[in-house]
């Protein structure tokens, strides 16, 4: 069924083919509107087998997920940025401990200063804790998203974060193919969970390792992780049999110029590309990090242009170290831009501004694009 | 060694764990002076003490295996039947 | 086996007492979460667990949320029978980095037994101070020194609090009465909804006392009415344990090293006249003296 939904809407729909058990979350801008949708369909009656708890905070969200998803319960919770960071410490535990909670992650700036428009800076602080991560481009993707997510999550035993950046995607009215109950029954099984709290098979979660012992668990978490990207191609094979259009875990069209985003972006980033005859990587999968895919498309071209929306303050942008890693002992030039902070828009001219200053020569290793002027002072 | 998922731990593993190492003293029961009350059952922290039946009487009997000689038991009964010894070592 | 031997407590430590007698009295139906503190380390080291129960350690001051999720999991997927969801939990977790989440659970009412293991302070960490501490001791970070004799906070008042949240059944105990602890368990798994029972631990490693003597440390607190153990259902109180032959304080202070300072510091008096007062209060509010 075709509809122009708003893209909260979207999500909360996916989110209720797949049956979930036990939703929490706090509210958060640009995420409140998911939850609101799912509270206004449990307040309806249209979510079996399900409880909705309103939590007093991101933390307490998180906390209550890992003991549902623990007692054997298919989890959901959505936030960003502050929230994000709040429930870090939680969401950390979850990974360790193996717990397969979905979070959409409605990209959104960092305190402080205070912001709540979009760009990347919350999930990309995340990334190295064992979380799955996955940027979606637009509406339909995220709705199609939902479904694999909890696929890839109860298949590999880690926590999921499904990323859209904040009012541009969650409150876009885009027309969506929303799909249909059948479908996501037919894709995603039940869960049922290898071991969970149980009376009958009484064991202990979240024991702790000392020295002798707690390093095989994080390499069993590390090599689960990069095993993680045979199971997630393997979820978005299954699906493209499904919807036909749907990728990889990057999305590659060559060009002797390659320009590089997560999110939102590189729907600008494709126009642009096409007009000037250039290539694009629209990298889906974050982590785990595609490097040898990554590697092997961008190897033989001359120049990589690198759109970030997060920085690694006192270095450089956090998507650009990952990408240069990558590409280390290859022969292309790589550039970087740090555009589009705190919701600063990226229009195609400026993206044409950035591929026109590497093309003449002018383009340092990395530099900030679309900043006003201004005058330093104390106050 | 096992690594399992997210550290999930196998129950009672503890056992494999005689903390009876630890003790100095050890409680010593008279079972002439014990009357079976279960006191000592219920305080003992480390789960030591179980009642068991001899003849027609119920007398406590404490596992060494894992007693850690605090004392405690010998404090509370109310029978005084629980004498703290110097524990032997072999 | 509930709570299996071979666990590293301390000698006369009264932490596994209070869970040992708990979980039998619920027959092991329980779904145990534990946050970090004295329990969780003493009996949750990987490949050394001494639970005999389903049980879970997340964060330190996360177990009230996990323990709503539990309930909530189990009540969805029709397992509720299965056994209760039940938290034992230290002062720290519960009354300090906790007390935020605890409010939350109990404001939602989800089906959740918990239970705070109080020996007063963050013993697993060392003995630092707990706002469970009572005013005057000594700990690492209130310590007794000449010119500030140990702490110059009150506690809070757990009771108060959880009786706020106008939940069900809310109660103290002690470890000095494994029978009363019991029964309280049992009752309160009657209720449906949440439940408070703050039992008193005394703690012989942080408070300084021969370990042989933790039950009687705990009996003089009762004793003195420094720790009255009280029951409440809806709020109502119900039933007090009344105390035949009212202790002075000095009787309960003087047999511990934490309060020591008080009997040779020139501040010392003040401070043990005030628990006097605290202790009175207490018997008068709750009606204690026989």
């Amino acid at each position: 069924m075709r509809k122009v939904v708003r893209g909260f809407y979207a999500i909360a729909y996916a989110v209720k083919l797949c049956r979930p058990n036990v939703i929490c979350a706090y509210p958060i801008t640009p995420q409140t509107e998911i939850v609101e949708n799912l509270a206004e369909m449990y307040a309806n009656g249209e979510l079996e087998n399900c409880k909705y708890i309103t939590a007093e905070s991101e933390f307490e969200a998180a906390s209550i997920l890992v003991g549902a998803s623990a007692a054997g319960a298919r989890t959901f919770t959505a936030t960003c940025s502050q929230g994000l960071i709040l429930m870090s410490e939680v969401l950390l535990n979850a990974a360790g401990m193996r717990l397969p909670i979905v979070i959409v992650n409605t990209n959104r700036a960092l305190s402080a200063p205070l912001s709540i428009w979009p760009d990347l800076q919350d999930s990309m602080l995340l990334r190295d804790g064992g979380i799955i991560q996955i940027y979606i481009e637009d509406n339909q993707e995220a709705h199609e998203m939902i479904p694999q997510a909890y696929k890839i999550a109860e298949s590999t035993m880690f926590p999921i974060m499904v990323c859209m950046d904040g009012f541009k995607l969650t409150h876009a009215y885009e027309p969506v193919d929303l799909l249909d109950q059948e479908t996501v029954d037919n894709f995603l099984p039940p869960y049922d969970p290898p071991i969970k709290l149980s009376v009958k098979n009484p064991l202990t979660f979240g024991s702790y390792a000392p020295p002798d012992c707690y390093m095989e668990f994080r390499y069993k978490m590390h090599k689960d992780m990069i095993n993680a990207k045979k199971t997630i191609e393997k979820v978005f094979r299954e699906w493209a049999e499904i919807k036909n259009d749907w990728g990889g875990m990057i999305e590659y069209k060559e060009g002797r110029t390659v320009l590089v985003a997560l999110g939102s972006l590189i729907s600008t980033i494709k126009e642009v590309a096409k007009e000037m005859g250039l290539g694009y990587l629209k990298v889906r999968t974050y982590r785990p990090f595609p490097a040898e895919e990554i590697r092997e498309v961008l190897k033989d071209c001359d120049n990589v242009i690198v759109f970030d929306r997060a920085v690694s303050f006192g270095y450089e942008g956090v998507l650009t170290i990952d990408i240069r890693n990558a590409l280390y002992g290859e022969s292309p030039d790589i550039y970087s831009f740090i555009v589009g902070l705190g919701g600063r828009d990226v229009p195609k001219t400026l993206i044409e501004k950035c591929v026109s200053k590497v093309m003449s020569g002018k383009a340092k290793r990395y530099s900030f694009e679309g900043l006003k002027e201004f005058e330093e002072v104390l106050y | 060694m096992r690594i399992s998922l997210g550290a999930v731990s196998r129950p009672l593993e503890s056992l494999e764990n005689k903390t009876g190492s630890w003790a100095v003293r050890v409680p010593k029961i008279d079972v002439e002076r014990c009357v079976g009350c279960g006191e000592c059952y219920m305080f003992c922290p480390d789960g030591c003490i179980e009642m068991v039946q001899i003849e027609n009487r119920r007398i406590a009997k404490v596992d060494y295996d894992y007693c850690k000689g605090c004392g405690i038991c010998s404090e509370i009964c109310p029978a005084n039947a629980i004498e703290m010894i110097e524990k032997v070592i072999e | 086996m509930y709570f299996g031997k071979g666990h590293s407590a301390c000698y006369g430590c009264p932490l596994p007492i209070a869970v040992r007698n708990v979980l039998e009295a619920l027959e092991g139906k329980c779904f145990v979460v534990n946050p970090t503190g004295c329990l969780e380390i003493i009996s949750s080291q990987y490949g050394k667990s001494a639970w005999g129960v389903p049980y879970i350690h997340s964060t330190f001051e996360n177990a009230p949320s996990v323990a709503s999720g539990i309930a909530a999991a189990l009540e969805v997927l029709g397992r509720e029978d299965e056994g209760h969801v039940v938290v034992f939990a230290g002062d720290g977790a519960t009354a300090d980095i906790g007390v935020g989440y605890l409010s939350s659970m109990l404001h939602r009412n989800d089906n959740v037994l918990y239970i705070c293991l109080d020996n007063e302070a963050y013993m697993n960490t060392g003995n630092q101070q707990s706002s469970q501490t009572p005013f005057g001791a000594h700990t690492t970070t209130t310590p007794a020194g000449r010119v500030i004799p140990g702490k110059v906070l009150r506690r809070k008042d757990m009771v108060a609090f959880a009786l706020a949240h106008g939940i069900p059944y809310v109660a103290t105990a002690s470890v000095a009465f494994p029978r009363d602890l019991r029964r309280k368990a049992k009752r309160a798994v009657e209720f449906r909804g949440a439940k408070y029972i703050h039992v008193h631990c005394p703690c012989p490693t942080g408070w300084y006392f021969d370990p042989s003597k933790t039950i009687q440390v705990a009996k003089l607190a009762y004793e003195t009415a420094l720790f009255p153990i009280v029951e409440f259902e809806y709020g109502r109180l119900v039933r007090v344990r009344k105390i035949k032959k009212r202790k002075p304080v000095e009787e309960y202070l003087k047999v511990q090293g934490r309060f020591r300072h008080l009997f040779k510091h020139p501040e010392g008096s003040k401070i043990i006249a005030e628990l006097q007062r605290i202790a009175d209060e207490n018997a008068v509010r709750y009606g204690l003296d026989a």
